[in-house]
């Protein structure tokens, strides 16, 4: 109701307030001062044109791969392996940019995108249908997934047919077709931004206003109700993974088309696991991704820029990344514990919930 | 002779008041009746004697002494002995080896005294008529029996007061006399006996006095030789209340749902099921009684499509439906009400209206592009609030903020609205208060009336009774004979339900 509805949206900005507090004691223990840190950061971030172009080059990644995998925890399915489907899509991507001649280059980017979501969206599959037909967890066979993903892009790289022939593991430059280029000058901010957005959009129509939303909803609030009514919870078990995939897939070819024009080895930075705090922080909402993903690519960025102009160490970002990370999870586990009455536990004997039937 | 008297008990949950300056007396010989619904406070109260939940005032005595509060060690020194509605025994070990676990006794070696045990619980249970082996596991023992050992183990452990909370929940008829007779026995040898239950007719008959309590206050306190039900039944609902719904004679039509040597097979989770036969006219509802556990669940997940049928036919109006899915059978006119609500019926963090639509969002008139129609869901869920009083009123309220009685309200108005040709119904009225068994009862007579066949799984035998026009029994997964309403008896239904007329042995299938 409106109560829970207002806490939705208070809880995580206390948390991000909180972790900023956290940090600043921190700050204020190693001799920097939070004042200085935090105003350059946020003029790093979003201080003028360039840097704040910089700072949505890496909200992309972010809150395209977090958009799918809101979806994906909705259904109650924790896809921890979108790096892995984020870097599949990027090889699936520069094949096509580089292996098909040059054509109109809406053509081109089209299918490179494509190519990068349907690889994405395969990568996941086999996790979803071992979740769905075996039994296997979706949180380890889709990490252990994303690690072999890493490592077939490094050998793609360095040795293998994507790699061109030089001391620098890389792939070959894309053709100007396969290229979006930057939007803003001296960035690498691209109309990539604008599908981005498309693609968050989308994830919330689908969650929000299709019957398979609202299936994927019913599954992750209650599987036994969701048989009741008549869904079936293999199939959706499989389309909730495949989906995050295929927007991990997406992400992974925006990277590549929108941003290094190139597959070479560290394109990606950690783009994939730090969507999953995204999206949580987004309390698993594709539209409260924006915000989310704006916050951590702004901590990433600003930070780049914060270590030049004021001679801070980046990690100090890290570190208020850190602690955000630690009071969502530390959210999550209060609301496993209320759910879950530990508190009452805690204290003494169950205590019988207001509304909800006692036995006896 | 041993006395329980409790004293000006209260017990907050944060602003609710679960038990509100409670006192009781109880002296030995005399058997206690706590009459209440769900949820008026009555179990908060017996943990708070058991020393389970400290109280924000008041105090425990036994034979006069305070004991201390919130101790449950302590309470099971001075003599409470409490059994509990849900057996806490361990079913792979024995009925002596459950007895003397945590007090066992000794030889002079210091290995567990088998011989000793043994004797001890076989001369407690001559005394008191509790007749059980030692020597059985536990997991081949009825549910009758585990109570017996639950009741052995508080003797054993010194019970000089015994304390027995909703006792007969999961007990057939016979099983229930028996252990009335075994309450009888202890009140004789002068102990005082609290028995606690929402049966009117139970209360009635075994006890001594009477205390009613309604939102945890007492509202009634009576020897119960003066008490009336609709008395008890006004004092514990707080208005007065039709115990009975008059049932008309039915119009009965076609034959509307038919099963046919219906088998489900067993897995590693359930037992098997079936052959199972039956039919159900329009008109007509056919009751299942039975012991929980002897196959009511799978019968009505096989029924509604949400477990596979190994061999066997459904037909629904004459077409066969065991092979088609469950959103198709819903369509077809196959309603059903999950025995548990709040697990199979609802999504309890959905607003009702979602709620209202679940088993049907993707059939006209909801189903919208690809979408559904928000519009026509919500003024649906609107006129189902209205058509069935479920409060308070609001259809944006998650489903977990409605009680019991409103959440199954809001199921029955899912699944009757549609208009089903035929409704499965399992354990309509669980938890719910007399007030909310009375309108539910009511509900399915008017579709009955309207000619739908009703099929109504159910644990409480006396529900059975009063709806049904024909009754069968569930026993190890299979189906008695149909019985006429007419014919059928308590005990007559009561001895089936504990096997009575089933081929024996393992042919019966356990």
């Amino acid at each position: 109701m409106s109560h829970s509805r207002v806490e939705g949206f208070v809880r995580p900005i206390v948390l991000v307030l909180l972790a900023f507090l956290v940090s600043s004691l921190i700050m204020v223990a190693t001799h920097y001062s939070p004042i200085l840190v935090f105003s350059s950061l946020i003029s790093g971030a979003f201080g003028n044109l360039p840097n704040f172009g910089s700072t949505l080059v890496d909200f992309i990644p972010l809150a395209v791969i977090g958009a799918g995998l809101a979806l994906c925890f909705q259904a109650g399915l924790f896809n921890i392996g979108a790096e892995g489907q984020f870097w599949m899509g990027a090889f699936a991507a520069s094949i096509v940019a580089v292996r098909f001649a040059a054509m109109p280059i809406v053509l081109h980017i089209a299918l490179t995108l494509l190519a990068g979501t349907l690889v994405g969206a395969v990568y996941a599959l086999l996790p979803g249908l071992l979740k769905a037909y075996r039994g296997a967890h979706e949180v380890i066979t889709t990490m252990m997934m994303s690690y072999a993903a890493i490592e077939f892009g490094h050998y793609l790289v360095e040795s293998g047919p994507l790699s061109m022939p030089g001391a620098i593991p890389q792939g070959y430059p894309f053709v100007a077709s396969a290229s979006l280029q930057p939007v803003i000058a001296t960035t690498q901010l691209s109309a990539a931004i604008f599908i981005g957005l498309g693609a968050i959009v989308a994830a919330a129509w689908l969650l929000y206003r299709t019957r398979l939303g609202l299936g994927i909803q019913i599954l992750g609030k209650n599987p036994k109700a969701a048989r009741v009514s008549g869904l079936s919870v293999p199939v959706l078990t499989v389309l909730g993974l495949v989906i995050s995939g295929a927007f991990a897939g997406l992400a992974g070819g925006l990277q590549m088309v929108g941003v290094t024009h190139q597959l070479f080895d560290g394109f990606s930075d950690q783009f994939g696991f730090t969507a999953i705090v995204v999206a949580l922080l987004a309390r698993n909402n594709p539209w409260a991704v924006i915000p989310s993903g704006l916050l951590f690519a702004a901590l990433d960025s600003g930070a780049q820029a914060m270590q030049m102009s004021a001679g801070i160490p980046v990690e100090l970002s890290f570190v208020i990344q850190g602690l955000i990370v630690f009071f969502v999870a530390a959210d999550r586990l209060l609301d496993v514990a209320r759910r879950k009455n530990w508190l009452a536990r805690l204290r003494g004997p169950r205590v019988p919930a207001p509304g909800v039937k006692e036995v006896g | 002779m041993p006395q329980l008297k409790v004293e000006h008990i209260t017990k907050r949950f944060g602003s609710l008041v679960a038990n509100d300056d409670i006192t009781l007396d109880v002296p030995g010989g005399k058997v206690l009746a706590i009459l209440g619904e769900n949820g008026a406070g009555k179990s908060t109260l017996m943990k708070v004697i058991a020393g389970l939940l400290t109280p924000d005032a008041g105090q425990v005595l036994v034979d006069g002494q305070p004991i201390a509060r919130g101790r449950p060690d302590v309470a099971i020194r001075a003599g409470i002995g409490m059994i509990h509605q849900h057996f806490m025994l361990i079913p792979r070990l024995s009925v002596w080896e459950n007895i003397i676990l945590g007090h066992e006794p000794r030889t002079r070696l210091g290995a567990v005294n088998h011989a000793a045990a043994v004797r001890t619980i076989r001369e407690l249970s001559r005394r008191y008529g509790l007749e059980v082996d030692p020597e059985a596991p536990v997991s081949s023992l009825t549910v009758g029996e585990r109570q017996r050992v639950e009741i052995l183990k508080a003797f054993y452990r010194g019970a000089q007061v015994l304390i027995l909370d909703e006792p007969t929940a999961l007990l057939t008829p016979q099983e229930t006399q028996e252990l009335f007779l075994s309450i009888k026995h202890f009140a004789q040898d002068g102990f005082p006996v609290v028995f606690i239950s929402h049966k009117l007719d139970e209360v009635l008959e075994v006890s001594d006095r009477v205390v009613v309590i309604r939102q945890g206050r007492v509202t009634g306190d009576m020897p119960t030789a003066e008490a009336t039900p609709a008395q008890l039944a006004e004092l514990m609902v707080g208005r007065a209340v039709v115990l009975r719904v008059e049932r008309d004679e039915a119009v009965k039509g076609d034959v509307a749902l038919e099963l046919e040597d219906l088998e489900v097979a067993a897995t590693r989770h359930r037992p098997q099921v079936g052959p199972i036969s039956l039919s159900v006219r329009r008109g007509e509802i056919l009751g299942i009684a039975g012991v929980d556990g002897n196959g009511q669940l799978e019968l009505a997940e096989a029924l509604v499509g949400l477990i596979p049928t190994h061999r066997g036919r459904i037909r629904l109006g004459g077409r066969e439906i065991q092979r088609v899915p469950v959103r198709r059978r819903t369509a077809l006119g196959l309603g059903y009400v999950p025995a548990d609500r709040q697990v199979d019926g609802l999504v309890l963090d959905f607003p009702l209206w979602k709620n209202f639509i679940l088993r049907d969002y993707a059939h006209p008139p909801y189903r919208r592009g690809a979408g559904i129609d928000r519009a026509a869901a919500r003024s649906a869920a609107r006129q189902a609030v209205d058509a069935f009083d479920i409060r308070p009123g609001s259809i944006d309220v998650l489903a977990r903020q409605l009680s019991g009685g409103n959440q199954q309200k809001l199921v029955l108005a899912r699944e009757i609205l549609r208009g089903p040709e035929v409704l499965v119904v399992a354990q309509p009225t669980r938890g719910l208060d007399v007030g909310a068994v009375e309108f539910v009862h009511r509900r399915l007579l008017d579709l009955r009336r309207e000619g739908a066949a009703i099929l109504l799984i159910s644990l409480e035998l006396d529900e059975v009774l009063a709806l049904s026009d024909a009754i069968a029994v569930l026993f190890r997964g299979r189906l008695s004979e149909p019985i006429p309403a007419a014919a059928a008896t308590r005990d007559g239904i009561g001895l089936m339900m504990a096997g009575q007329g089933f081929p024996t042995g393992e042919a019966a299938g356990a």
